[in-house]
């Protein structure tokens, strides 16, 4: 733009035009499907390219919320401690079959879904889910938070 | 040697009746020790030096629903043998005594056994929960365990969409 050029545009989209190429988020890894997201996090996949590039190791820190693996009974006040501590705007992403409905562990120990926990924004599926599924299921997430309001959700 | 021989040992320590040997077509030879001299046994069968089980690998709890069994793999790093020792417990009331005094790697396979299974371990210093949470009811692993519909209002199954068992 040259001297005394502008433009307008509304104050939520361009919030949330910012907030959705920056999402540091908070890994909460439990299982195996780790594995595909050190996998997505890597130079191959590269999940940096969507402006998701810092895995913050503390959730005050932390937009995105990814609940990597099955979360059990004895494990579920720490997912719900770690939620409450992060700062709004935060998401949610349930990654894998057990983190969106317990997987194959039909039994006792096993929370069959991180939704009776945590609000979440977006489940991805697969057992574990393949590093294209983790890519459209952020560009989901920021297509919702394109779409969201600016302040209070 | 082989469990045999350790038997024998045992028995002209203890008593003929106080060990016998089962020896399963299929799995290790057992040494099945009386209840009431598993502590005994245990110190003798690590600090006889031609024995020197120096260490409890693992301490299982096995439910076979007529009767439950505490179940000791041992083995001797001096000497290179190893070693099953089996207890059978009342299934209504299943107590032991606890074998962390003797080997320190029975602590938490003594509390795991006691949180899946119900068996109590006397002496143990600290016979915790050590797996599930701390106010859990029931012992998950006994073959009577019912499952509680939910926990804390988290319901513990899942509506099965295509029509299974819960449908």
């Amino acid at each position: 733009m040259g001297t005394g050029e502008f433009f307008t545009t509304k104050l939520a989209e361009v919030v949330n035009w910012a907030r959705k190429y920056s999402i540091f988020q908070y890994p909460f890894v439990t299982a195996c499907c780790a594995m595909e997201y050190m996998s997505v996090m890597g130079s191959h996949f590269d999940l940096a390219r969507f402006g998701a590039e810092i895995p913050r190791f503390t959730p005050r820190q932390s937009d995105m919320l990814i609940v990597v693996g099955t979360v059990t009974f004895k494990n579920a006040p720490v997912l719900r401690k770690v939620w409450e501590q992060m700062t709004e705007p935060k998401w949610v992403v349930a990654f894998g079959a057990c983190a969106s409905s317990g997987g194959f562990y039909d039994n006792y120990a096993t929370v069959p879904g991180i939704d009776h926990i945590v609000p979440v924004d977006v489940y991805i599926p697969g057992c574990p889910p393949r590093p294209e599924q983790i890519l459209d299921g952020l560009m989901k997430l920021q297509e919702k938070i394109q779409n969201g309001p600016l302040l209070a959700r | 040697m082989d469990a045999r021989e350790i038997a024998e040992r045992l028995q002209a320590k203890f008593g003929g009746d106080s060990v016998t040997v089962t020896a399963p077509a299929v799995g290790d030879a057992a040494v099945v020790v009386k209840t009431a001299l598993l502590l005994d046994v245990c110190r003798f069968l690590k600090s006889e030096p031609e024995l020197g089980f120096d260490y409890l690998r693992c301490v299982s709890g096995v439910d076979l629903k007529d009767r439950m069994e505490s179940v000791y793999h041992l083995y001797s790093m001096k000497v290179g043998h190893g070693l099953v020792v089996k207890v059978v417990l009342d299934r209504a009331a299943p107590e032991v005594a606890s074998v962390e005094s003797v080997w320190k790697s029975a602590n938490w396979f003594e509390r795991e056994s006691y949180d899946l299974l119900g068996i109590r371990y006397t002496g143990h210093p600290n016979l915790e929960r050590v797996m599930m949470p701390r106010d859990w009811v029931g012992h998950p692993l006994r073959k009577d365990y019912v499952e509680a519909e939910s926990y804390h209002g988290i319901p513990t199954s899942r509506p099965d969409p295509v029509g299974g068992k819960d449908a």
